[in-house]
Order: structure tokens, then C-alpha cells, then sequence
């Protein structure tokens, strides 16, 4: 049944992730620029570029259509949606059982299909490129993200995250290797999904070089601003769903405000340290060939795979 | 699912699942340096794991085995690897027969047929750590594969000394660790034959000025 | 009409559909009668079969016996669940494209309409007589009509050389399937002489030839759905006929090839064996994996749609594969799960491959092209084709909230709860089948990516695309149809699994219902919420909440101004159409990827060329291992045949004479 807490619950989480994650952008920025010796941008940063882009006006292309002035809206309604699912503070979701983690890959193809589409509205080549680019990193990362969804579910019995969680959560300390693997698989996937080094840089301005950033060329103003914000949380949205996957501890449960609050410092901890570690791989790495992009999220595939075997073998007793 | 398996079985598998996945990037290594230090990897992981396994079970001759793997796999083979790969003066990339992608399937394939035909064997045996017998055997395949697969002498070499990694688990596992003697006989065996395999490095090397196995087909018949 | 049963007015509907296909050839030539008259007559008799189908599903089965057919052998017929559905199929689904058909066929254009008119209705009377047959003898003969209606339909337009041999193959491959159906039939019957489908239910057949009958069933049905290696007239007759023609094709008469699998393997045979789930398994990954890679390399609009006909086939038959493995280990919830999936995506696909093709035809009427690389630009122009196009993009790349996703969604998680099959191999293979549909349906997006992207987007790649016209008022109404069918089976997926469940329960014995409806209409949660939960309409509101919410705060907290400008472009002067990816373009990482399992002809251009140009095509290498093959073999045992046709009148006295010698010793008293 819905209950207070859990309404109160599931607006905090949904305006916490639209206001941490331009923080967390922010966050693993500054943490590029100490990694390379540079002097850092402001921690917020992307606020200010999110205000600035609001305020100026939309200057669009001649060709674009309708679809092109909806898209934005609809991309980021949808990382809304996923960020609005995932258990990062409490379990205890009205809005959880509208999707289980099938559904919310499912949720974030829509987005990858409508941005691409978008791409291909105003007809230039670079819009066609990154069109392109991101369906074949979209078409090999989805069954990695989804095999290692299924080893999850093997481990837990279920696929809705808030199961996932409070199983895992409130067992006593089991090592799974199988998890270990299904966690590997899931960084590599993260790093192509979210348009980082090594599968894509998103500071570059080589055009030829870019995927996510082709596809924004043509927008500006506010349109922009829900692009770059959606980028932010759908970042936010993936680092949840790890922690949710694999580290789930200090999640509160079902009717616990006290939790609930508790939960708050708990869940900046886990995301500054996953920030960290995230910038310290995209320093360390280099950006990969677009061809090779396809062998990177292959072996996040097999992985996956070896997981799920691996949880087959050793972890049952048949 | 799991009734809760003992904290040294799970230690036991994770140490197995490691050695699986080091295999796998082996299988799946483009440079000669990182591999030699993967095999390095597995080796000091296959001692803690034989270490784990003699803790938790008191069998006195499991730690020697444990040194002993530690001295030869971790330290002096790869430092004999190490030597032999700067005087030969090659740091080449490993070319493969087939593609990597391909060699990964395949791998995946043979991953699959280990655990099935290991599962009925592991429901026999009654040491703690029976679960890491498919492991042990993913491995030796694994490492057969990448004999199989690779063009240039050394990763064969890195391949064949893999295959008695995956086997030492094997006996670990099933039956706590072979007599001494075999293994002590084992262990000069695999010694003796990693330096003749560099002795023949350099002949071939001057026979035929590169250490591309490919061309040791000249050698025929017609 | 009190004691007037389903079957019985379903028989009355097809019957009108015959006098509607008749009357049109009273005035062949009059277009307005036919396109303003019949068709729509059509659609409302379309209408009356989906509702009495509906209705029939709370009911039980009906029999009747039609006194047509051979002396000792009349037509049976039989509603049950099973036909029911498929019925209902039917009926919405020709609703709309016969509203569409109304619009579509224009004055002057091709053969006499009331020809098309007449071939048809007889194709959707015949295909109804194949739901609705419970004997061997009207099954076949319903399907012969068929197979007759719909080759003369593809090649409608009979004056092009290509059409005719792509309505050449179609009759051939049709036959090859009529022949082993018709041989497993036999083999059901087991020497009985007692044709009926009661008959051979009644039968019990040892393994073997149980199995014999199964796999001659799965040739047979899978030579008119499509399964590979059987696949090759597919890509080559949807093309070549009408767009109405082929969205019929494609969306109901391929549904109807999977009924009569469904129909053998579950209700004829009896107990299925486990090996019969992994031979189906095996040819649907195949055939859906072979399916997507060859849609997304493909430049004509209804070819690329024509393989992704081949890819969600593949889909339904590796349901069919999973539920009659789990069947044949008694797990059946989990194969009550899966054939529910199959059910699903069989009344989704209709839906919007039907929606899909319409489109295309749309397109083809207002541009005349078909290739993808003379189109572009179009949603400026034709709006309403381009934003329901959408829809059937959005539904065919299985994402939520739309049905395509429901279905994918069912099937995954019957893959998922399946370890705990007793067979270890089969433990280990399934989640990995699942991963291979994973990735079949994420190419199924980027396939539709391509496909939308190249027609109604970007820049238009030929000057007089600039005089294409929106769809016409009825072309708008058969689309609008077909996408609502979808929208509705994707937001109340519990209602049509109430809906379904019937045919389910008749199956297999059990069903879903209970655990569906006990949650509400408004969640889908097959096994229970804690396990896995999906609520489309919850998540469609939320999104749709967060966009209109978005809008209004952005233009009330900033602003909402709006400038014109030409395309940044990094800067780039040279702008034009041809900057823009072309078809072949857009799909080379995937052929880069994929290579050794194209058969690819290129041509690169050299330095020497004074108009340097690239070229690829891309063949279906059946043709080459396959068809090629056992055409040189036949025509080669064919010539040697042919020596006994010396041309000697004395020879052929000669054969005379030695046989009636040989009859003669060896019919000795």
C-alpha cells in the first residue's frame, strides 16, 4: 500500500537526482583536472551552464522538424522516469513496480532512439554519424547490460530492483564471484552507455572523433540544457543502478524515515567515491578506436557470460 | 538458493574465479608483457588458494605445494620469460589465427563443455573445494586454446605453462593436492622444459630470422 | 437469431467476404464502386469476425460440418480458443488495411481493381476457412486458396519481369510447404483413413513418427512463415505486391503458418518430446538472427521491412522452441509464461508490421520511390505518415510502453526463471539463447533507426520529394487503427493476457489470468510483483508528466523564444543532401562486424575511373549454398531424363513393346 513515507520518499529521490546529478558531472570533472595537474572548475559548475543555456534562445536549423523540438523533452522525461526507479535511498517506491530492470533498459533504448533519431533530422553528416555510432555501441551494449541483469536476478529470484536490493542488502556477507563479474561487465558497460573514456571523450571537439556530442550539434539554448542534464542524469541513474546491483548497503527499507535520512550521506559517499574512481580510469585510459568499441563491449558481453556460468557452477548445489 | 556454503569454500571460489578470468584475459591479450604478468597473477593466486585449502583442511604437504608454486610460477618462471623476451629484443603484439571476438566464442563454447562434463565428477568428490574442478578444467582448455591460436613462440610457451596451472587446480580440488613426488617430478618437468623451449627460441630464430611458428611449416616433405 | 453460434456467423462473414470479392468483378473497372464500396464493406465484415472471435473466447468449442468437399469426407469445422485468437487477429488487422486499401488503390493505376478486389477478399475468406478447418481435407484446400489468392495479388502488377519471378518463387516455395504439411498429416493420421483433426488427436503415435510429423510440420508451416533456410521468397514477394497486399501478407498470412505449427505440436501430436523444443529453439535464433543482421544492410524500404518479417518469426518460433521444452518437463507455468509471449507478439506484430508497410506504401504512392537512398526529408511534408511510422518504429524495436515490448518482456522472463531444468546442458544454453535475442532485438532498433531516419528525416535526397502529399482521409483512418491497436495492447497488457489466456489454458492446462488479474488491470506481474512487475500506463504517465511539466516550467521560470537559422554543421559551407549518411552508409558497421556472414559484391572505385562510384550489394547466400545447388542437381537429373525423349518413333514403340514383355513374364500365372 502507499504509504506517507513512501510518497514523501519517491518525490525526495526524484528531485535529488535532478539536483545531484549536474553535481556529480561536476564532481568527476574536478576530479579529471586534479588527475592531470590542471586547476579544477567550480564544483558547480554545471548549474551555472545549465542556467546560462536556459536563458538564451533556441536557435534552430532550417530542416528541423518537429520531432527534433520534441525530442529533448521526451529524452528527458525518460531519465526521469529511470531516475525516479531505482532504490538509491529507500526501497520503499510507490512509483518502483511500474518498472523492473528489463524495463528500464528498455526505458533508456527509448531514449537512445529518440536522440539518435533526432541526430538524423537536420541532415548533416555529423548528425548521421553519431546516429550511428550510438545505435552500434546501443546494439552491442544492451545484451551485455542485460546478461548482467540475468545473473543478478539468478542471485536474487527476481528482477525488480527493490527485491534485488533487499536481498542482497540484508544477507549476511557472501562472497560471489559470479557478482564480481557481473560487476566488471556492468563498469564496461556503464563507460559506453554514458559516453566516457575509453569509448568516448566527452570533452573532445574532434568531430570525427565524437558519438554522443555529434549528436547534439544542432541543439542550443534550452533545448540543450535538457540534453546536458538528461547526460548528467542518466549518469546518475547508471551510478545508482551499480550501487543498487552490487553495492546496496545503507539503503533504508519500507516505512523508515529515520533510514531514509540516514540514507542521504551514505549515498554522496558511494557516489564520491564511484566519481573518483571514474575519473581516475578515464585519466588513465585511452579513447579506443570506434572499431574496437564493438571487441571492448564483446568482452563486457562474455563476461557477463562467464558470470552467469560461473553462478551456474559453483553456486548452486544441483 | 545457496544454503550458505562455508566461508572458506567461498574463499576458495572466488580464488578459482579469479584464475578462470585470467585465463580469459590471457586468451584475450593483445601484448606479450601483460600476459607474461597475467600468468604471474595466476600463479601467486593459485597459491592462495592451495594455502586456503591447506588452512581449513591441516594437510601439512598443501603449504609445501603452496611454496612451491609461489618460488616456480609467480617468480621464476616468469622471470626466466621476462629474460628471454628482452634478449630476444621482441615486445611484439600477439597475432592470433583468428580474430579475438572469434577466439572469445570459442572460448565461451569451451567454458560451457568443461563445467557440464565436470558437474557429475564434482558431485563425487568430498573435499571442500569440489565446486573448482570445472574451473580447473575451463582452464587447461583454455590455455590448450590459446596454444592452438597464437602465431609467435612465446605465448605457446605462456599457453603450455597455463595448462599446468589449470591442472595443479585440478588435483587441488579434487583430491587435495597430488604425492609430493609426482608433483615435485611435475615441477622439473615443466622447469626443464621452459629452458630447452628458449634454447630452441634462439635456433629458430636463426634458422628462420623471425619467431613466427608459421614458418616452421617450411619443414615438410615436399 | 437464437441457435445461431459463432461458427457459424464467422462462416456467413466469409461468405461475404466471397460475394464482396465477387461483386467486384461485376464492374471490374468501376474504381469508385470498388475502393469507396467494397473495401469498406470489407473492413465492417473484418470488424463482425474480430468481435464474434472475442466473443467466442468466453464460450465453448464449436463444431460444424459444411456438406461441401469430397462424398465421404465433408468439410469439418471447428472454434475453439486456439483458431479464436487468431481469428481476432485477423479481423482487427484487415480492418484497417482494408480501410487503407480503400484509400490506396488510384484511378488508372495497374490492373483492374476488381480483379484485386475479388483476389482479395477470397485471400481473407480463405485464410479465415484455414482458422476455422478441423480436417486435413479443408485445411489443405483452404490453404491452396490462399496460397492461389495471395500469388495472384503479389503479382498484381504482372507487366515488370522481376514480379513475375518473385510470384514464381512464392508459388514454388508454397508448394514445397504444401507437400510436407500435407505429408505430416498423413503421417498423424497413421493409416487410419480417418482424416479429421479429432482423428488424429485420438491417434497415438510411437516417438519416431511422432517426430517425423512434428519436423514435417515445422518444414511445412515454416516454409509459408518463413524460417530460414525456407525463408527466400519472402524478401523477394513483399516487395513486388501492393502495399496493402504485402502488409496483409506480412502481418496475418505468416500468423496463420504459426497457428498450424501451434496447432500440430500442442493439440494434434500429444506429448511433445524436449528435443523438438531445442530443433525449434535452434531454427528461430537462426532465423532471427539472420533476419536483423539482413534487414539492416538492406537499401529498398520493404525488403528491410520484408527481414525484419523473417526476424520476429524467428522470435515466435524460439518461443514456441522454450514452451515446448518446458512443457515436456511439466513446468507449466513457465510454459504457460512463454506461449503467452508467443501469443502476444504474434497479435503485436500484426499490428504494427501491418502499420509499417501501410506507411511505406504511403510513401510510395506520394514519391514513387522504393529505394532509401532517393528519400529523405519527408516528415515536412507528409507529417501524420511520419509520426505513425513512429509509433510502428517504436513498437517494432520492442521498447516500452508500446506491445512489441510486452511481448520481448514475457519472453525474457521465461528465459530467465528456466534454470532449474533438470537437463544441465539445456540449463547452460538457455540464458545464452536469451542473450542472442537480447541482441536481435537491440539490432531490431538500429535496423528501425535506419529505416525511419533515412525516409522521414534529414535533408530530401531527390528534387521532386519536394511535391509528396500526405496520406489520404481513409489511408489516415487505417493507419491511425493500427496504431491504436498497438498502443492499447501495450498499455493494458493484462487485459489482452485475460484475453489470451483461454487458448493458453486450452494448450497447456493451465494459464496466467489468475495471477495477472489479481493485480489489477493496471500491472503485468505474471508470477507475482516481487519477482518482476510492469505497469506501462504508470510508466507513460510519468514520462508523459515529466514532458508537459518540463515544458511549462521552462517556459514559465525562462522563456520560450525561437530563431531560424541555417544548420551549424561545425561551420561546414558544403551542406547539401548528399552529406547526409545514404542507406549503405548507415548500416556499414554493422557489415563490418558481421563480414563473414555477408555475401557481399562491391566495387570500389580506382584512380583510372572518370566518374568514380562505390557499390555494395548484399545476397542472401541461400541462394548460393542452398537453391542454387538443388536447381543445377534437378535440372541435371532432368536432362538425363530427358535422353528418353529421343524423338524416334520406333524407340517409343520399342518402350511399348518391352514393357508389355515384362508385364507379361512377370505377371505369369
Amino acid at each position: 500500500m502507499i504509504s506517507i513515507s513512501g510518497l514523501i520518499g519517491q518525490l525526495f529521490a526524484i528531485v535529488l537526482g535532478l539536483v545531484l546529478a549536474p553535481l556529480l558531472s561536476g564532481w568527476v570533472g574536478m576530479c579529471r583536472a586534479w588527475f592531470q595537474n590542471r586547476s579544477a572548475p567550480p564544483l558547480f559548475q554545471p548549474y551555472y551552464t545549465l542556467h546560462k543555456l536556459f536563458r538564451k534562445d533556441v536557435v534552430l536549423a532550417h530542416g528541423a522538424s518537429s520531432l527534433f523540438r520534441t525530442a529533448p523533452f521526451v529524452i528527458f522525461g525518460c531519465m526521469l522516469a529511470a531516475s525516479a526507479i531505482i532504490p538509491s535511498l529507500s526501497t520503499d517506491l510507490p512509483l518502483a513496480p511500474a518498472a523492473d530492470t528489463i524495463a528500464l533498459v528498455g526505458v533508456f533504448g527509448l531514449a537512445r532512439i529518440f536522440i539518435s533519431l533526432a541526430a538524423m533530422d537536420v541532415g548533416t553528416s555529423f548528425g548521421t554519424l553519431g546516429a550511428r555510432r550510438e545505435m552500434l555501441i546501443g546494439f552491442l551494449a544492451e545484451p551485455a547490460l542485460l546478461m548482467v541483469i540475468f545473473t543478478t536476478a539468478l542471485i536474487s529470484q527476481s528482477t525488480s530492483l527493490t527485491t534485488i536490493v533487499e536481498t542482497l542488502a540484508h544477507r549476511d556477507f557472501v562472497i560471489y564471484p559470479s557478482l564480481a563479474f557481473a560487476g566488471i561487465a556492468f563498469t564496461f558497460v556503464s563507460f559506453a552507455e554514458n559516453a566516457r573514456v575509453p569509448v568516448d571523450n566527452p570533452a573532445t571537439h574532434l568531430e570525427l572523433t565524437m558519438i554522443h556530442e555529434a549528436m547534439i550539434l544542432e541543439y542550443s539554448g534550452r533545448h540543450l540544457a535538457l540534453i546536458e542534464w538528461a547526460a548528467s542524469l542518466k549518469l546518475y541513474a547508471y551510478s545508482c543502478l551499480g550501487l543498487a546491483l552490487f553495492f546496496p548497503w545503507g539503503v533504508a527499507g519500507s516505512d523508515n524515515f529515520i533510514g531514509l535520512v540516514a540514507a542521504i550521506p551514505v549515498l554522496l559517499l558511494k557516489l564520491g567515491i564511484g566519481g573518483v574512481l571514474l575519473a581516475g580510469i578515464e585519466t588513465v585510459n585511452a579513447k579506443m578506436r570506434i572499431f574496437r568499441a564493438p571487441e571492448f563491449l564483446g568482452t563486457a558481453f562474455l563476461l557477463a557470460v562467464l558470470g552467469l556460468l560461473v553462478r551456474l557452477l559453483l553456486e548452486t548445489r544441483v | 538458493m545457496t544454503a550458505l556454503l562455508p566461508f572458506s569454500t567461498q574463499l576458495i571460489n572466488l580464488f578459482a574465479s579469479v584464475i578462470l578470468l585470467l585465463a580469459f584475459s590471457m586468451l584475450a591479450q593483445r601484448r606479450v608483457l601483460p600476459l607474461i604478468n597475467m600468468f604471474a597473477l595466476q600463479g601467486a593466486t593459485l597459491c592462495l588458494s592451495t594455502l586456503v585449502v591447506a588452512f581449513t583442511t591441516g594437510q601439512a604437504h598443501l603449504y609445501w605445494s603452496a611454496g612451491l608454486t609461489l618460488l616456480l610460477k609467480a617468480l621464476l618462471l616468469p622471470w626466466i620469460l621476462h629474460r628471454l623476451v628482452r634478449r630476444l629484443n621482441v615486445k611484439w603484439d600477439v597475432e592470433s589465427l583468428i580474430n579475438i571476438p572469434t577466439t572469445m566464442l570459442v572460448g565461451i563454447v569451451l567454458v560451457m563443455i568443461a563445467f557440464n562434463v565436470a558437474l557429475p565428477i564434482s558431485q563425487l568428490s568430498e573435499t571442500v573445494s569440489r565446486g573448482t574442478l570445472g574451473i580447473a578444467l575451463a582452464t587447461v582448455m583454455l590455455a590448450f586454446l590459446m596454444m592452438i591460436t597464437r602465431t609467435k613462440a612465446i605465448p605457446q610457451v605462456v599457453g603450455f605453462l597455463a595448462m599446468e596451472n589449470g591442472l595443479f587446480l585440478a588435483a587441488t580440488s579434487a583430491t587435495y593436492g597430488m604425492p609430493m613426488v609426482v608433483e615435485l617430478g611435475i615441477a622439473l618437468d615443466v622447469l626443464v622444459g621452459a629452458i630447452i623451449l628458449g634454447v630452441f627460441f634462439f635456433q629458430i630464430r636463426e634458422q628462420f630470422d623471425s619467431l613466427d611458428i608459421r614458418h616452421l611449416e617450411k619443414l615438410k616433405e615436399n | 437469431m437464437p441457435g445461431l453460434l459463432s461458427i457459424d456467423a464467422l462462416l456467413i462473414a466469409a461468405c461475404c467476404w466471397l460475394a464482396i470479392g465477387l461483386a467486384g468483378l461485376l464492374a471490374p473497372r468501376n474504381f469508385f464502386f470498388i475502393s469507396k464500396t467494397l473495401f469498406p464493406l470489407g473492413a465492417l465484415v473484418g470488424v463482425l469476425v474480430g468481435l464474434l472471435a472475442l466473443a467466442s473466447l468466453g464460450q465453448r468449442p464449436e463444431v460444424a460440418v459444411l456438406a461441401i468437399g469430397l462424398p465421404d469426407l465433408p468439410f469439418h469445422l471447428r472454434l475453439d480458443k486456439l483458431n479464436a485468437i487468431f481469428a481476432l487477429l485477423l479481423g482487427f488487422a484487415s480492418v484497417g488495411i482494408s480501410v487503407f486499401a480503400a484509400g490506396y488503390f488510384r484511378k488508372g493505376e495497374g490492373a483492374a481493381p476488381g480483379l484485386l478486389c475479388f483476389w482479395y477478399h477470397l485471400f481473407l475468406a480463405s485464410m479465415l476457412m484455414v482458422l476455422l478447418a478441423d480436417d486435413a481435407y479443408a485445411f489443405m484446400v483452404a490453404w491452396e486458396g490462399m496460397a492461389m489468392s495471395s500469388y495472384f495479388l503479389v503479382t498484381t502488377d504482372h507487366q515488370h519481369a522481376e514480379i513475375r519471378r518473385a510470384g514464381y518463387l512464392y508459388l514454388l516455395v508454397a508448394h514445397l510447404g504444401a507437400i510436407a504439411i500435407l505429408l505430416s498429416f498423413g503421417v498423424m493420421t497413421s493409416g487410419s483413413g480417418d482424416y479429421s483433426f479429432a482423428g488424429m488427436r485420438a491417434q497415438h503415435l510411437s516417438p519416431m513418427w511422432a517426430s517425423v510429423a512434428f519436423l514435417l510440420a515445422l518444414l511445412g508451416f515454416g516454409a509459408k512463415a518463413g524460417l530460414v533456410p525456407v525463408h527466400v521468397w519472402l524478401p523477394e514477394a513483399h516487395p513486388a505486391a501492393p502495399s496493402p497486399v504485402s502488409a496483409m501478407m506480412s502481418g496475418v498470412m505468416l500468423k496463420t503458418a504459426i497457428y498450424g505449427l501451434l496447432r500440430v505440436s500442442f493439440d494434434l501430436v500429444g506429448s511433445p518430446l524436449w528435443w523438438w523444443g531445442v530443433v525449434a529453439m535452434s531454427v528461430g535464433l537462426v532465423t532471427a538472427l539472420f533476419g536483423v543482421l539482413y534487414s539492416t544492410v538492406q537499401s529498398d524500404m520493404k525488403r528491410l521491412l520484408a527481414y525484419s518479417s523473417i526476424e520476429n518469426i524467428g522470435l515466435i518460433v524460439v518461443g514456441i522452441g522454450l514452451t515446448l521444452i518446458f512443457h515436456s518437463y511439466h513446468m507449466e507455468t513457465l510454459a504457460a509464461l512463454s506461449l503467452t509471449a508467443v501469443f502476444f507478439h504474434c497479435l503485436s506484430h500484426a499490428s504494427f508490421k501491418s502499420l509499417l508497410f501501410l506507411t511505406t506504401g504511403s510513401v510510395l504512392h506520394a514519391t514513387k520511390e522504393r529505394s532509401l537512398g532517393r528519400l529523405g526529408g519527408l516528415i515536412h511534408r507528409m507529417p501524420w505518415v511520419a509520426w505513425l511510422a513512429l509509433f510502428g518504429v517504436v513498437a517494432s524495436a520492442g521498447l516500452p510502453p508500446l506491445s512489441g515490448f510486452v511481448s520481448e518482456w514475457l519472453l525474457l522472463q521465461a528465459f530467465l526463471f528456466s534454470p532449474g531444468l533438470p537437463h544441465p546442458w539445456l540449463n547452460m544454453l538457455v540464458p545464452v539463447a536469451a542473450a542472442v535475442v537480447a541482441l536481435v532485438a537491440a539490432l531490431a532498433g538500429f535496423t528501425m533507426v535506419k529505416f525511419h531516419g533515412i525516409i522521414f528525416l534529414g535533408q530530401m535526397r531527390e528534387e521532386n520529394l519536394k511535391d509528396a502529399h500526405d496520406a489520404g482521409p481513409w489511408e489516415k483512418f487505417g493507419l491511425v487503427w493500427l496504431a491504436l491497436l498497438g498502443l492499447f495492447m501495450g498499455i493494458f497488457p493484462s487485459t489482452v493476457i485475460a484475453v489470451i489466456d483461454g487458448a493458453t489454458r486450452q494448450l497447456l492446462g493451465t494459464g496466467l489470468a489468475e495471477q495477472v488479474r489479481e493485480h489489477g488491470w493496471w500491472m503485468l506481474a505474471p508470477i507475482s510483483p516481487e519477482r518482476a512487475s510492469y505497469q506501462p500506463l504508470i510508466l507513460l504517465i510519468i514520462i508523459t508528466a515529466a514532458v508537459l511539466l518540463g515544458r511549462q516550467l521552462v517556459h514559465r521560470l525562462y522563456h520560450g523564444r525561437l530563431r531560424r537559422s541555417p544548420a551549424w554543421d561545425c561551420g561546414y559551407f558544403f551542406q547539401s543532401s548528399r552529406a547526409q549518411d545514404t542507406a549503405e552508409g548507415f548500416s556499414q558497421p554493422i557489415r563490418r562486424i558481421f563480414e563473414p556472414l555477408f555475401r557481399m559484391r562491391r566495387h570500389f572505385p580506382t584512380i583510372r575511373d572518370e566518374k568514380p562510384y562505390y557499390s555494395v550489394e548484399v545476397e542472401d547466400p541461400f541462394w548460393h549454398w542452398l537453391y542454387l545447388p538443388v536447381a543445377r542437381l534437378t535440372q541435371a537429373i532432368s536432362l538425363l531424363i530427358a535422353r528418353l525423349q529421343g524423338g524416334r518413333i520406333a524407340v517409343y514403340l520399342l518402350y511399348s513393346f518391352l514393357t508389355l514383355i515384362l508385364l507379361l513374364l512377370v505377371a505369369r500365372p
